[in-house]
């Protein structure tokens, strides 16, 4: 029996059951032994900030945090690679007795003249906020001598949780903006806030936008280089996809630069189409981007539409687990889902917001559980005790889908098929059916009283060790 | 926590005698195999850095060679029953280490984190420890819980054994779960370390003195979860009683559930690992392991259980000691399936040897997997023009000696073997070397693709292939499998550059 831990009672919601008033408890740090899906601030920090390709991103501290996450995006370049390399000041005990400004003052040194990027960021683990080093002062110093940006990033893995990591990045990528010269920035003109060009999804939605005469000026990060984001600035808006995580560069922009700001989702049709119409009524005042805008939808729906309909009469009354990092993500995820047919039964974020919980709630279907900051016992609870067929997260949590013998799509950092766009929505029906309406399912354990042979089927009962007279027991011949 | 025990004195392998250098041994040779000579080799090594321009960068790690040690404590812990590890630290740890392990074995592993604030990194992690113990309690019902602390709570200077006895003296009651700790941060050596020191603080923690038994001890280091499973067959077949620690051959490689096993079945009982105290002998695997406090030191200290260090068995030289050291414990001779899988090993060594001869090969990965793969590479007549590792025990070079009986040929590449390199220093070394092929984990791919040879992937991580916690490297069965894959790689190879394009080989 899998219970909730009392102090986490308040962030798992179910709709409808009585107390509605009562809001959805969250944005507050893991409890302690829980079994957090989260990471930590550098987490946040690296996730926004590592797609920077043309720069050079050093981690300051003992090997570990580097060597995890060793080129482990799907985030494609269109030129350098730089950000493809694990680089780690790898503290040692002397450093950490003595210090490690010397190391990461001649680490910069070293490997900005091997590798000439065009800024680098520093980032600080948990080690450099205990032992004190003065990031900074080392930051500024060679920035002077190689006459480039060099960045500290504030990310601290125990400062926070991974939004004080976003935090930290947007910071950072600040120091850039207007660095730059906005010259050939046209009126209408946009950057793409938040969307990290995981297997090329920037380059889908960055074409929509040139289809309908909108100018990209930046993204960031996906596919970003340094040169582009000094420029960022001449943009005349905003478009936040990942908010959880720009919406506080969002508004840095907005109040420095009067640049305004607008949430936008390219995942599923509807989202993806609203991104693209919202932005076109920004552009008022020429109507040929909306008209273009129109044609792009109708041509683009158009072309994936029969297929989605097929995948649909095979998945209708299915039903799905959600657990995601970003709140925002979810909303779009529930209405795709819905789309090919399939219901939403369980949906939760790592680091979700309180109104965007209670979007959530109002989109959801009566008896839906809603779940911020869950744990693997939890999840495996949740997704037995509403009998999904599908679960749509991360790395952490496919082993617990598959163990327990349900359909997965990864929706993650790691994904290598995009999932943004016309096309995306396309590649994640085609993912989500290849998984659910595999014949495996029917073999394992929860499906087996239907399709396993007699001489199987034992009791569920706790597995015994193997018992024969040389196991590790203490009955010794 | 470790109390400062100097270090054992270890016998020989090969003539258990405790004053030979197990190296140079003549023992070694002669017993294991008549169909090799014990000649000491003219072959070059070089263990000192590589000079080339590649060394201009000495302050920082490019693609690490390893993780950090509290991976491996996590792991290793995994591997006792009823066991939960529990971080003591950030909570960014427990999740890097869940997913690159999740990665390789592609189970689930809920590793718990006491989850440090600002707060619990002024104040110490206390409070944060005694909540963390009190909802895995309530959440796992562990036998165990096996605590490691990061290089947070280390630099802290967290004093773990206060924490504990408060802890203990507040909160202990009938069916509490044993708790015990080891300190792994992550700027003292690699997962490695972290590994065996767990593997030693469980040992420390619960092993009880007792009438000597025909138990075997076997700590078989960081092998793969089919390695165990064969382990334990081996252990089985020769009728021995055993305790193989750490045993993950189930938890991180179960079958598919009916409901979620919070803590999944298998590995070592606490309750062996107590016997480990009155067991006969212990054996260790991993020639590095030399001179360092060990699960199997600790012991023969303690209680005085024979300690045997011998190579990790890959190929067949190391893995003939391995039998032969459990024929002498069991005193039985090898089961005949055993001396089949050999006698079939032998036999296909012929049928391919011409296809490695005089192959140029780069070996990487821990140290001891490192050591293990180059005796095996010398003994089917490949050249491992370097040895590399992101492992720093200062043993290297010497292990490897110490496994190389091949007869050298004058005409033989010279082979380097370095210590605490990383991946960019390997793929700059690799481009003079122009090897054949490059055998380790996944991580060395880019080098592979780079210079367009075979990767044969061994170890761990795997991350881009199923089943890496699958693959067999140890005993006769592992050498085959390592051998038909080799020979099979460096076929394809061919194949493929063929303009004939041969189909009959």
């Amino acid at each position: 029996m899998i219970e909730i831990i009392p102090d986490r009672e308040g962030q798992v919601l179910r709709k409808g059951d009585g107390d509605k008033s009562a809001p959805m408890v969250c944005d507050k740090k893991s409890t302690a032994g829980s079994v957090s899906q989260r990471a930590c601030v550098f987490c946040g920090s690296r996730v926004v900030l590592y797609p920077i390709s043309d720069a050079l991103h050093v981690v300051h501290g003992p090997v570990g945090c580097a060597a995890y996450t060793w080129d482990i995006r799907g985030s494609l370049s269109s030129g350098a690679q730089i950000n493809r390399n694990s680089f780690s000041t790898d503290l040692r005990e002397m450093d950490v007795i003595y210090g490690g400004e010397k190391k990461l003052t001649a680490a910069l040194r070293q490997l900005i003249d091997r590798y000439h990027p065009n800024a680098a960021f520093v980032y600080s683990t948990c080690i450099v906020g205990v032992i004190g080093d003065d990031v900074e002062a080392v930051c500024r110093t060679v920035a002077a001598e190689k006459g480039i940006p060099v960045i500290p990033v504030h990310s601290e893995g125990f400062k926070g949780t991974k939004k004080d990591g976003y935090r930290a990045a947007c910071e950072a990528v600040a120091t850039l903006l207007g660095t730059g010269s906005t010259e050939g920035i046209k009126p209408h003109s946009i950057n793409i806030l938040g969307d990290f060009n995981l297997a090329g999804e920037t380059w889908i939605i960055r074409d929509y936008y040139e289809r309908m005469g909108i100018q990209v000026v930046t993204c960031i990060t996906g596919d970003a280089k340094i040169e582009d984001i000094r420029r960022a600035h001449g943009a005349k808006l905003n478009l936040v996809q990942c908010s959880g995580s720009m919406t506080h560069l969002a508004k840095m922009m907005e109040e420095k630069y009067g640049i305004p700001y607008k949430r936008a989702s390219y995942f599923g049709i509807e989202d993806m189409s609203a991104a693209l119409y919202d932005t076109a009524k920004f552009f008022s005042d020429d109507p040929t981007i909306m008209e273009r805008a129109q044609n792009l939808v109708r041509e683009e729906v158009g072309k994936i539409y029969p297929q989605l309909q097929a995948y649909r009469e095979e998945l209708q009354g299915k039903k799905a687990a959600i657990y995601v990092g970003g709140s925002f993500k979810a909303f779009s995820l529930v209405r795709a889902l819905r789309l090919i047919g399939m219901q939403t039964a369980v949906v939760g974020s790592q680091t979700g917001g309180k109104e965007d919980y209670e979007q959530l709630a109002e989109i959801c279907d009566p008896g839906t559980i809603i779940v911020d900051d869950s744990n693997p016992l939890e999840l495996a609870k949740f997704v037995l005790e509403k009998d999904v067929d599908l679960f749509i997260g991360g790395v952490k949590e496919r082993p617990i889908a598959y163990k327990l013998g349900v359909a997965f799509c990864d929706h993650n950092h790691e994904r290598k098929e995009p999932l943004a766009g016309y096309l995306g929505m396309l590649n994640f029906a085609k993912e989500v059916y290849s998984s659910v309406m595999s014949p495996v399912w029917q073999f394992v354990p929860r499906r087996r009283l239907q399709h396993q042979h007699s001489a199987f089927v034992t009791t569920p009962v706790k597995k015994q060790h193997p018992v024969d007279p040389c196991t590790q027991t203490l009955e010794e011949k | 926590m470790s109390n400062a025990i100097p270090a054992a004195v270890s016998a020989c392998a090969s003539c258990n005698s405790l004053d030979c250098n197990p190296g140079t041994c003549s023992s070694r040779n002669s017993e294991s195999d008549s169909e090799t000579l014990s000649v000491a080799s003219p072959i070059e090594t070089i263990a000192a850095p590589f000079s080339a321009s590649a060394d201009d960068i000495t302050a920082a790690t490019r693609n690490a060679c390893k993780v950090c040690t509290p991976l491996g404590a996590c792991l290793a812990f995994r591997g006792i029953e009823g066991t939960i590890p529990l971080l003591h630290g950030s909570q960014g740890c427990s999740t890097y280490i869940r997913r690159y392990l999740i990665s390789h074995f592609r189970e689930p592993i809920d590793i718990a984190s006491s989850n440090f604030t600002e707060d619990t990194a002024v104040f110490g992690g206390a409070s944060n420890f005694k909540t963390a113990v009190k909802n895995i309690r309530r959440q796992y019902q562990p036998e165990m819980i096996a605590v490691a602390t990061t290089c947070l709570s280390e630099t802290i200077g967290e004093d773990m054994n206060r924490l504990f006895h408060e802890y203990m003296s507040e909160n202990w009651e009938e069916g509490h779960p044993q708790m015990i700790h080891v300190s792994t941060a992550s700027y003292r050596g690699t997962h490695i370390d972290g590994f065996h020191a767990a593997v030693r603080s469980a040992v420390e923690a619960l092993a009880v003195t007792g009438t000597r038994s025909r138990r075997i001890n076997l700590f078989p280091g960081m092998v793969s979860a089919e390695d165990l499973r064969y382990l334990k067959q081996i252990l089985t077949d020769f009728g021995l009683p055993y305790t193989l620690l750490p045993d993950y051959s189930e938890t991180m490689d179960g079958e598919s559930w009916a409901e979620y096993e919070k803590l999944p079945s298998g590995g070592t009982p606490i309750k062996a690992i107590q016997a480990t105290g009155s067991a006969q002998l212990s054996i260790e695997f991993g020639l590095t392991l030399r001179g360092s406090k060990t699960a199997a030191s600790f012991l023969e200290e303690r209680f005085g259980v024979p300690y045997r260090p011998l190579g990790l068995p890959v190929g067949l030289r190391e893995t003939d000691a391995f039998f032969e050291l459990l024929g002498t414990a069991s005193g039985r001779t090898v089961p005949s399936k055993y001396r089949q899988e050999r006698g079939r090993l032998v036999d296909a060594l012929v049928d391919g040897h011409k296809y490695v001869f005089g192959i140029r090969a780069i070996v990487y990965g821990e140290e001891d997997l490192v050591v293990g793969l180059a005796a095996f590479l010398l003994e089917i007549g490949v050249e491992p023009v370097l040895c590399a590792s992101g492992g720093e025990s200062g043993k290297l070079a010497e292990a490897i000696e110490a496994v190389r009986a091949t007869p050298a040929r004058k005409s033989a590449a010279r082979m380097e073997i370095r210590s605490g390199v990383d991946f960019a220093q390997i793929a700059e070394q690799a481009e003079e070397l122009k090897p054949d092929f490059l055998i380790g984990n996944s991580k060395g791919y880019k080098i592979a693709r780079k210079l367009n040879i075979p990767l044969i992937r061994v170890g761990f991580p795997i991350h881009d292939r199923i089943g890496g916690q699958r693959v067999q490297h140890i005993g006769y069965r592992g050498a085959q499998q390592l051998f038909d894959q080799i020979v099979n790689a460096l076929l394809e190879r061919k194949q493929e550059l063929s303009e004939v394009g041969y189909s009959y080989l």
